[in-house]
């Protein structure tokens, strides 16, 4: 076995494919990638947030197109994944400084932490995603 | 010798700490705003008036905003040092984040001090 193993064509150049469904990245690796999108898509995201703050608090016109504007169906959507988006950074943030700190380091615990962060933030997604419709 | 190139990360401690202590003011915040609308009145145009109107709401987002600048500076700086290797690119595409970064924040002075 460990000849084969041995035998492997190298260098192994990575396809798309690979990246899409050879590599398997642990629980805390999709937390960390999760938490650069998450990161990307709220600074992209902020123009259009500020937008509805600036709108909203412009004028009694404005706040009623916000609220008009948040009632269709492709914008609550968008709202619902920038919720999850903020959730997910907020969360695995709180984890990153937990690590900084060197709590819950160990292999088993920080695998934990990875899955309590994943379903925290979802839980979180819901929560709020239910107050707002 | 550290090879010390322009589009780097200055190779120091600071903006790994800004962007820690700028990641718990904006938690703070969050927890506050969260915590502010869920036990406030029902939304509506005069309650959101007022509650951007008083003077700690305004400098706390004020505060949580430029936490903000500052995290999003770090956090941009770092994934354009992962995966943009020109320098030429990569330093206009920094020069583009701090210009919108700018741009988020003079708007939202504007916004709360209209």
């Amino acid at each position: 076995m460990a000849y084969s193993a041995a035998k492997k064509p190298r260098p192994k150049y990575l396809s798309l494919s690979a990246i899409l469904f050879e590599i398997r990245l642990p629980l805390a690796g999709w937390v960390s990638i999760l938490h650069r999108a998450s990161g990307v898509l709220l600074f992209v995201s902020t123009l259009w947030l500020l937008f509805m703050l600036d709108r909203s608090l412009a004028s009694p016109g404005g706040f009623d197109f916000v609220r008009h504007y948040l009632g269709l169906a492709p914008v609550k959507l968008a709202l619902l994944v920038l919720v999850w988006a903020y959730c997910h950074h907020f969360c695995a943030g709180i984890r990153f400084l937990l690590l900084d700190l060197h709590k819950g380091i160990d292999k088993a615990r920080a695998r934990a932490s990875s899955i309590a962060v994943l379903v925290a933030s979802l839980a979180l997604t819901v929560f709020f995603g239910a107050r707002l419709w | 010798m550290v090879k010390r190139i322009v589009v780097g990360a200055h190779y120091g401690l600071r903006d790994w700490l800004a962007q820690r202590v700028t990641a718990v003011v904006m938690a703070v915040y969050s927890a506050i705003v969260v915590v502010v609308l869920m036990i406030g009145q029902p939304i509506n145009y005069a309650v959101w008036r007022d509650l951007f109107a008083q003077g700690w709401m305004r400098v706390a987002t004020l505060l949580f905003a430029a936490s903000v600048a500052w995290h999003m500076w770090v956090g941009m700086r770092d994934i354009l040092m992962d995966y943009v290797k020109p320098t030429g690119v990569r330093l206009s595409a920094q020069v583009l984040v701090l210009l919108v970064i700018a741009g988020y924040l003079g708007w939202t002075v504007q916004i709360l001090w209209r």
